[in-house]
């Protein structure tokens, strides 16, 4: 309604304190929810990559990658599973590096791979690396020699892939004859015997149904633990914890928002019980009047939304590398849908007092 | 039917009828009578003073016979329509296209301008356009406000605002129109040339108009004289249209 619209525009003062708070809230929102996505993408860039249909982990391994091992002959029955299309081991090593210059370590992961990634070449020479883009945070360079773990174990960077992350840590992509090198200098507890790896990816045959042939790989081998590529990128550990508990938070923050906006509108409404009395007298209806209240909901809720939104753009570009903020496109569109719904709930609440003002009340010797 | 054509079609028909309306305020021993038996005709193009001491049932009367309020019994009829017993949604309809009110306490909107708050009326009745326009913009300068079209109620003088509440009154074009008080809040002479300006735009337009006014010295620009007491009507004398 072109009253309210008229209102909001020449009286943004009044307007201002319910902007203010919904800015910070807003903003808030998608730190929160940049910080979730930002989390959950670098934990699991390194399986996400992966065009893999099953993930075939040892039983004893509780579906961790630094506990599975998978032997030569484990592998071998993998193969021999029917609706198998092609197999290739992952193994993983969380390390420290030393980058040539810098006096902090960069945090790696040394991931040792055979099947072709999505995003990331095949393997290169022994001691080569493709690493992430997050270690140029670090101060990583092509062609730099990284000293990893307590072993020094040297490893060169041929070039940068993007969004190969495993656990936050940047990806150090290698052979998995290098990957053992490195597991065996700097991990002695855990050494790793020629032709085993960690984990086997599958790539089941056209048609195959992914949970199926992972119950049949496991029925099969009777030693292994098989997942789905979903269900592999959720059982890392924290993912399931961090998003629990990240939306309970934007649950509780969205709440805040309806009430914030439903205390602001009861203040306005009990501020415009004289007005909407005469607009009644003069023949508005409530639900005119009504109309205007959303609407001034849904424009500070926009209104807010843009200025947080910028907030939070100006804070991820300017934040340090190992913030691992990710805003995106589709998180946006969705926090906003959010935000004005509860906007416009908060703003429903005060529909009660709106449909009972008396017209009456604006004629007669009340001042 | 628009209300002019409906106005020139009943011709004669009263624009205004009340048949033994009474209202009670409240309930057991907090019940107050402020209108009892309360019988009036006006016609369609006449224009009334109700008068009466504080307390004696002016607002209420006008507050009935405008769709604000609902009687406790009795039969309404404005504009030719029965509204004894309508719904509030009803009531609204009323307000919104048959009668006009001007308020005690001049009641703009304060974030529209002078043309603005005249435009609203046809806004709530979903027209918009260059008539409704034309029409604002006409009674304005009827009314000496053609050079405060644009200006906001805070930039008006007591009187101008007065005169802006009488044009958004008759932007509906109404068959009655219901001032309350409307020169109280002005000195004498301002006071006089309101209702001078209330009778030529109302009987210009052949609209019916009930005049509530605390003010003896008002009352001779009107067609007659109601007086309330105790919520009852007194008599009805003619007195000479000035
Ligand atoms: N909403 C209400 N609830 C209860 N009593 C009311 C209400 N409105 C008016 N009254 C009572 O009804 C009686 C008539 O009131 P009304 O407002 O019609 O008088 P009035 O003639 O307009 O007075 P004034 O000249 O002071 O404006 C008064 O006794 C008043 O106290
Ligand atoms: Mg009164």
């Amino acid at each position: 309604m072109r009253l309210a619209w008229l209102e909001l525009r020449r009286r943004p003062g009044k307007f201002s304190v319910a902007v203010v708070t919904l800015t910070v809230l807003a903003a808030l929102l998608l730190f929160l929810a940049g910080l979730l996505d930002g989390l959950f993408l670098g934990s699991t860039g390194a399986l996400r990559a992966q065009r893999a249909d099953v993930f075939v982990y040892s039983s004893t391994s509780r579906d961790s990658f630094l506990r599975s091992t998978i032997t030569p002959d484990t592998r071998a029955a993998v193969e021999a599973v029917q609706g198998v299309d092609a197999v290739g081991g992952l193994s993983v090593t969380l390390l420290g590096a030393v980058v040539p210059g810098e006096t902090e370590l960069a945090d790696v992961a040394v991931i040792g791979y055979e099947l072709q990634p999505s995003g990331i070449p095949r393997p290169s020479g022994p001691g080569q690396a493709w690493a992430d883009e997050r270690l140029k945070g670090f101060g990583v360079g092509q062609g730099d020699t990284l000293l990893v773990g307590p072993a020094k174990t040297p490893i060169t960077v041929v070039g940068f892939v993007a969004d190969s992350n495993f656990q936050l840590q940047g990806g150090l992509w290698v052979q998995t004859d290098t990957w053992r090198q490195v597991q065996n200098q700097n991990r002695p507890d855990a050494p790793s015997a020629a032709g085993d790896v960690q984990v086997l990816l599958v790539q089941a045959s056209p048609g195959q149904d992914a949970a199926l042939l992972a119950d049949r790989i496991d029925a099969s081998t009777r030693v292994t633990s098989s997942l789905t590529k979903a269900e592999a990128e959720n059982s890392l550990p924290g993912t399931k914890e961090q998003r629990t508990t990240f939306n309970s938070i934007l649950a509780t923050t969205y709440m805040v928002v309806v009430v914030i906006v439903a205390l602001f509108f009861a203040l306005l409404t009990l501020e415009r019980t004289p007005l909407y009395g005469m607009l009644k007298a003069i023949g508005a209806s409530s639900r005119q009047l009504f109309v205007g209240v959303i609407l001034q909901a849904i424009i500070i809720a926009t209104v807010a939304f843009a200025i947080g939104g910028g907030l939070v753009a100006a804070l991820s570009a300017a934040a340090p590398p190992k913030l691992p903020l990710q805003v995106q496109a589709s998180r946006i569109f969705t926090s906003y849908v959010i935000l004005a719904v509860c906007a416009v709930i908060g703003s429903l609440l005060s529909l009660r007092r709106v449909s009972r003002i008396d017209p009456a009340q604006a004629i007669g010797t009340a001042q | 039917m628009t209300s002019t054509a409906m106005n020139a079609a009943a011709g004669t028909a009263p624009a205004l009828e009340m048949h033994e309306v009474t209202k009670v305020y409240g309930e057991g021993e907090n019940a107050i009578t402020a209108l009892a038996s309360a019988t009036i005709s006006i016609g369609s193009n006449e224009m009334v003073a109700l008068v009466g001491p504080s307390g004696s049932g002016k607002t209420t009367l006008l507050s009935i016979a405008g769709g604000l309020l609902a009687p406790t019994s009795g039969q309404v009829i404005v504009g030719g329509r029965d509204i004894s017993h309508a719904s509030p949604t009803e009531l609204t309809e009323v307000r919104r296209n048959t009668v006009g009110f001007v308020f005690q306490s001049v009641n703009l909107v304060p974030f529209l301008t002078a043309r603005e708050n005249l435009l609203l009326v046809d806004e709530l009745r979903g027209s918009r356009g260059k008539q409704s326009k034309a029409r604002a913009d006409r009674l304005l300068d009827e009314l000496g406000l053609s050079k405060r079209l644009h200006n906001l109620p805070s930039q008006l003088s007591g009187g101008e605002r007065q005169r802006v509440a009488i044009g958004r009154a008759l932007m509906n074009e109404p068959a009655l129109v219901l001032f309350d008080e409307p020169t109280s809040a002005l000195d004498t002479q301002l006071g006089e040339q309101v209702m001078e300006l209330i009778q030529s735009e109302v009987k210009g337009r052949g609209t019916a108009a009930i005049i509530i006014t605390h003010d003896s010295r008002m009352t001779h620009w009107c067609d007659r004289t109601v007086r309330i007491l105790d919520g009852r009507l007194q008599s009805d004398e003619l007195a000479t249209a000035g």
